[in-house]
């Protein structure tokens, strides 16, 4: 059977030893059960994410974009651009939006591209997608369970979509205040959707770093709700949501008193091990808070 | 000589909504908000800001130049997109938010060593450097920000978290002399460089 | 007289479950000895094409003149059920008695006395029904009269000339097209909503005076409207001094508005130069043909700033409480008229709310794109001048501001030309006929502004709803008046732009159409169009009260010479409001009247006090109480079985002398089940259900008369939604009365 084909682009945090290197491991197993190939986009470089908007501007951080479609085109004609990070998938998705709706936008880039001597067609339309959308749209549901080996019985887990894998794009058909793919995702590996209150919360994204009490606060409600619901862990598809999630729990401990130790996971995880893959291939060792139900699956 | 600030006053004079919508990204937008404050009520920092979206468009339609380029409020966006998607007018607020942050900074308006402008500045320059985001050389730079002093003590306090991502391997120490890089760094500083060129060319901050 | 002798029958369903709960038989036996019917049939599925055919058969081959079909409610298989040469009753075993009764054995007695008492009430009314055999016109007028020739009078007529009909247009000025003659443009009727666009008003009043079919009379007003639907005698006074007389059958009153008086708004300016209202803008852009909007003196208009909601939304009682609708778009509009012009001009709408109905919000951002302002603030102050300024609250900013401004436009109010408010007009013409000369004055005055000068007792113009206006019950029946054959278009029924008059126009038309043709069969009107009954008089018992004259609310009944009720019955809504004002009982309809009412009251078995067993009788207005208490039974709800009900047409058509049967009889109590009245009335006519509170509340010296506690009988607003509620009330009243102990007088009926 063919495999499909994507062009891939990882983005800073998956890379070797980067915060979301777990994540990445988490991939290799599904891709192997349902026939996908994720080729690199050759010398991709950072997508610009939101927060650069100070310093960045408007141009240049379209351009940031604009050179990674550009390659894409040009080493990966025709595949859809993939990635892992909802931050990623927004900035290469706005960014090919943005220069489609303005032929001057497109123009300025071009000029600025010539620099790296690369042109972006003034027809580029591919599209930019998220990983969610490729299993979601191209695999289906029923798809992504045909080789789910261990089912996740018994453990309870709420969906944390978080922000920007649900806004603005989102995934087609769901809505952004309470959308349901991740709930199916988790029904689909065998486990417990629990009814979730804080879905679709923001956990302060890059300003945990610069305004830590604020974002805690989010944070604190994020992983207080999963509690209050019975939740065994938390599953996110964005990596800034797992790191900020997972991380700051220790720090809330100390600051408010409570006693959190939530275990916060990728739907590639969870997908990982319902398909039979072991802990060091679901990328669980790379967990801080370590998430014992699973890796009890994985390690029978 | 005149700073790109006083130019723009001479340019502009008493209309601050044209200033907007020749210089801000998505400016263009702000004549179109219905004051509903949909966007007030949807911020997760809500509580931590002076001026909601709504009020800031209302600032900029009657003309209150310096009180909305040095207000803080949208150096408050945590870019979750939420006013965005909840506009009835579909305004892409989270843009203009950043377009009139940028904006004010390019300035010399906005509020200096605003915490959420530092990292913002710092992500830039940490992508731009080797292409890719540097996150260990990223986090040092903030937890130094402050000076050497406050550093090492911003840096001891996350100690044990740094510890913890070093040993799950999701941080790698050895980033601080080595780590991810594009091969062609050279040719995006020029590309980005020129994108910047142009871009103040047409802003008229040349 | 050779028709046949009157053969009633009873049929009786057992399906839907009825025949598992309820002993057939003893219905069987309740109609054979009790009802007397002649034809008494069971069949497990009635309202099948069989079962239906069994009736049909019977009334073909058997004779059979009246049906008692005890089944499902009135409300249901009203299709199946419908025998059209013949009088039915029903009586309500489904949702009536078997749906709403507790289920076990414990409740198998009352169910079944339930049962058996509608189907007793059943065959008491059809005995007393008289299949109304209409009163066809050969005669009856179907000419369209329209009162008033702007936008919305020009786009009735057209329409009325459209559908085939004659139509007459009086117009009070010397040409058509109404308010709209002095704009520049209006707001677009059209996607993409996105630009005003020319009024239309000169091509509309060429293609109305163009067309055959509609007579056109300028410069003319209606001196009287005499008659009823179907016939009513327009005279019609020109200029010249001449009254033509035109015979119509429905007539659509298109009187529109006169705007707000600007000068009684000093505090924003109003009187002072360079300050104008909405007119007096449409009056500048009119001038300037396209070019550059000048004012009075002559300076082009370089900033100008709109004024919303000027002396509107007045909560002071000072200016025009309501807002009219149609002023925020069309100072977008006007603000578009600069900017169209010239983009640099500053345009600046200052709005509390900023309301554009309908596809106006399209309209408001194209605005926006074209760069107009909006601010969200209230006014406090204007100064005119060469120079003017407004201060405002910025609501948003919560700050005080004062913006310059070459031109200032007020945004103000519709006023509607409705004609004389009626009750000041029987205030005036009583205080006239007293004597008092001021009052004379006073009453050729208002004579001067009445609209349409109709010689009903009640008054010379059509009743006014809420601030002048002559609106209705705004979702149910929006073009009705309360007179009959008369409908309002346009502004004067409510505040409306000229898109909503339009389609206002149309709709009050297609009203009037479908009255002057049910006049011509003897139906009724809006909204028992199917009626064929009628109301009559047995004059010789009236006792010229004039209770029914008065009480009508729909002006249809005059007085004779003799001073005897008159009934038009073209103006008639059969609601039998008369016949509950009746004290001497002497107004009946064919298939409604205090006897077809009185022997159900009479019908039921009234327990005796031992058995504890109380009665209560529950009136339900057929419009929302009594499907409320079906939806009830759709709901399975329970409810007491101790309640008997009797659908009645309008609460305002019950008759005192049903409770006092009732008490008197030995019923613990009555319940009354009326729409909500007042400001919000519910009613399907209008005034029903206000006059029958009115008059029950009345009631209570009669019962203390009768030595029983006033509590006996109750009133209560229901509506169509309120299911669940009803069930609760008629719980919570039986356990009242239980409290009560039963009534004293019992054993004495």
């Amino acid at each position: 059977m063919t495999k499909k084909q994507y062009a891939f682009y990882p983005g800073c945090s998956s890379q070797k030893g980067a915060s979301a290197a777990n994540y990445i491991t988490s991939f290799g197993v599904i891709c192997d059960k349902l026939d996908i190939q994720l080729n690199e986009i050759p010398d991709w470089n950072c997508c610009a994410a939101s927060i650069g908007y100070a310093e960045g501007g408007e141009l240049p951080r379209i351009v940031m974009g604009a050179r990674n479609l550009a390659l894409s085109d040009q080493h990966l004609p025709g595949q859809d651009i993939v990635s892992g990070c909802p931050a990623c998938w927004l900035a290469n998705r706005e960014a090919t939006e943005r220069l489609q709706h303005s032929s001057s936008l497109m123009a300025e880039a071009n000029e600025a591209l010539k620099e790296v001597s690369l042109k972006l067609r003034t027809d580029f339309n591919t599209k930019s997608r998220h990983f969610t959308e490729v299993l979601i749209e191209d695999i289906g549901y029923a798809g992504m369970k045909a080789p789910v080996v261990k089912p996740l019985d018994g453990v309870k887990i709420a969906g944390y979509v978080g922000c920007q894998a649900n806004r603005p794009y989102g995934i087609a058909g769901e809505s952004f205040e309470n959308p349901q793919y991740l709930d199916k995702m988790i029904e689909t590996c065998g486990a417990e959707a629990v009814p979730y209150d804080q879905k679709v919360t923001c956990c302060g994204g890059a300003l945990a770093f610069s305004e830590p009490d604020k974002a805690q606060a989010l944070i604190q409600d994020i992983v207080g709700s999963a509690y209050d619901h019975g939740a065994d862990l938390i599953v996110t598809p964005c990596p800034l949501c797992q790191a900020n999630v997972e991380i700051y729990q220790s720090e809330i401990n100390k600051k408010k008193g409570t006693k959190f130790n939530m275990p916060v996971v990728y739907y590639t995880q969870l997908l990982n091990v319902a398909y039979g893959g072991s802990i060091k291939e679901a990328g669980l060792d790379g967990q801080l808070i370590r998430a014992e139900k699973l890796e009890k699956i994985a390690g029978k | 000589m005149t700073t790109a600030n006083e130019t723009a006053v001479a340019k502009y004079r008493n209309n601050f909504l044209k200033e907007v919508e020749a210089t801000v990204e998505e400016g263009h937008w702000v004549k179109m908000c219905m004051q509903c404050g949909v966007c007030a009520g949807s911020c997760p920092f809500g509580p931590h800001w002076e001026h909601s979206p709504q009020k800031i468009f209302m600032m900029i339609r009657a003309g209150k130049r310096e009180e909305v380029l040095k207000s803080d409020s949208m150096w408050m966006c945590t870019s979750c997109y939420n006013c965005m998607v909840r506009c009835p007018r579909e305004l892409p607020i989270t843009h203009i938010m950043h377009g009139l942050a940028n904006y004010a900074y390019r300035l010399g308006l906005s509020p200096k060593g605003q915490p959420n402008q530092v990292i913002a500045k710092l992500f830039w320059e940490s992508a731009l450097k080797y292409g890719r985001v540097n996150e260990l050389k990223f986090s040092l730079a903030m937890y130094f920000r402050d000076g050497f002093v406050q550093g090492v003590k911003n840096a001891l306090a996350m100690q044990g978290v740094g510890l913890g991502l070093v040993k799950a391997g999701r941080l790698n120490p050895m980033e601080i002399i080595s780590g991810h890089t594009c091969k062609d760094t050279s040719g995006i500083h020029k590309m980005i460089a020129k994108a910047r060129e142009i871009e103040d060319r047409r802003r008229g901050l040349a | 007289m050779n028709a046949p002798a009157n053969k009633f029958a009873a049929y009786i369903c057992s399906g839907c479950g009825l025949g598992d709960v309820l002993k057939i038989a003893g219905l069987e036996k309740v109609a054979k000895t009790e009802g007397k019917m002649a034809v008494i049939k069971t069949h497990p599925f009635l309202c099948n094409a069989e079962g239906v055919k069994m009736i049909q058969d019977d009334i073909a081959n058997d004779g059979v003149t009246h049906l008692c079909i005890a089944a499902c409610s009135r409300r249901a298989k009203a299709e199946a059920f419908t025998f059209p040469t013949v009088a039915v009753a029903r009586a309500n075993l489904r949702e009536g008695v078997t749906w709403i009764v507790a289920e076990g054995a414990d409740h198998d007695e009352v169910r079944q006395e339930m049962a058996e008492d509608y189907v007793r009430m059943g065959c008491a009314e059809v005995k007393k029904l008289i299949l109304p055999g209409g009163n066809k016109k050969e005669s009856s007028s179907k000419k369209i009269l329209v009162v008033g020739g702007g936008m919305s009078g020009m786009t009735a007529a057209q329409a009325a000339a459209d559908a085939g009909y004659e139509v007459v247009l009086v117009e009070k000025t010397g040409a058509l097209g109404g308010f709209a003659n002095q704009m520049w443009k209006r707001m677009p009727f059209n996607a993409p909503h996105a630009d005003a666009q020319p009024t239309g008003a000169t091509e509309l009043a060429a293609q109305v005076s163009a067309n055959p079919k509609i007579k056109v009379y300028l410069n003319s007003t209606v001196a009287e409207t005499a008659g009823a639907p179907g016939r009513f005698a327009i005279k019609i006074a020109q200029e010249s001094g001449s009254i033509s007389e035109e015979l119509c059958g429905a007539i659509v009153q298109a009187s529109g508005f006169s705007t707000y008086d600007i000068t009684k708004l000093p505090e924003l300016g109003g009187g002072q130069p360079n300050v104008v209202d909405q007119a007096g803008l449409e009056a500048l852009a009119k001038a300037a043909n396209g070019g550059p909007i000048k004012r009075a003196d002559g300076k082009e208009v370089k900033s100008v700033v709109f004024v919303q909601c000027a002396g509107q939304r007045d909560d002071s009682g000072t200016h025009l409480p309501y807002c009219s609708g149609h002023c925020c778009g069309t100072s977008i509009k006007q603000a578009t008229y600069f900017k169209d012009q010239n983009p640099d001009i500053d345009t600046a709408i200052i709005f509390d709310d900023l309301r554009v109905p309908g596809m106006g919000e399209d309209f408001y951002r194209s605005a926006q794109t074209k760069g107009v302002t909006f601010t969200k603030g209230k006014t406090s102050k204007v100064t005119g001048g060469e120079s003017c300024s407004v201060t405002f609250k910025d609501l948003i900013l919560d700050e005080e501001n004062t913006i310059p401004a070459d031109l200032v436009v007020l945004a103000t109010g519709q006023v509607p030309n409705a004609g004389v408010e009626l009750d000041d007009w029987t205030a005036t013409v009583a205080a006239a006929d007293n004597g008092d000369e001021a009052a004379k004055e006073k009453k050729t005055a208002l004579q001067k502004i009445s609209v349409l000068n109709m010689n009903y007792r009640q008054g010379p113009d059509i009743p006014q709803l809420k601030y002048g206006f002559a609106d209705s019950h705004f979702i149910c029946f929006p073009y009705e008046t309360r007179r009959t054959g008369i409908y309002a278009a346009g502004p004067m029924r409510r505040p409306m732009d000229m898109h909503q008059a339009t389609e206002d126009a149309v709709g009050a038309t297609m009203k009037a159409i479908q009255a002057a043709e049910n006049a011509a069969l003897g139906r009724a009107a809006h909204p028992r169009a199917w009626d064929l009954s009628f109301p009559t008089a047995r004059l010789e018992g009236c006792t010229q009260c004039k209770r029914c004259t008065v009480e009508c609310p729909f002006g249809a009944i005059d007085e004779d010479e003799r001073r005897f009720p008159l009934f038009n019955e073209e103006r008639c809504r059969r609601c039998g409001t008369c016949m509950g004002a009746c004290p001497v009982r002497v107004i009946s309809f064919e298939n409604y009247s205090c006897d077809t009412v009185g022997m159900q009251v009479k019908a039921v078995n009234v327990p005796d006090e031992d058995e504890e067993k109380p009665r209560i009788l529950i009136l339900a207005c057929e419009n929302d109480a009594y499907p409320a208490l079906d939806m009830a039974g759709m709901q399975r709800l329970t409810y007491s079985a101790f309640v008997r009900v009797i659908p009645v047409r309008c609460l305002g058509s019950v008759n005192t002398i049903w409770i006092t049967d009732a008490l008197g009889a030995g019923y613990d109590g009555v319940m009354m089940m009326g729409c909500q009245k007042g400001e919000n009335y519910q009613c399907h006519f209008v005034k029903g259900s206000e006059m029958a509170y009115y008059r029950l509340s009345k009631i209570g010296d009669t019962l203390k008369g009768m030595g029983l506690e006033p509590e006996r009988m109750q009133t209560y607003e229901i509506a169509i939604t309120d299911g669940a509620r009803v069930a609760g009330l008629i719980n919570e009243y039986v356990a009242q009365l239980v409290e009560m102990g039963p009534s004293p007088m019992k054993g004495f009926g």
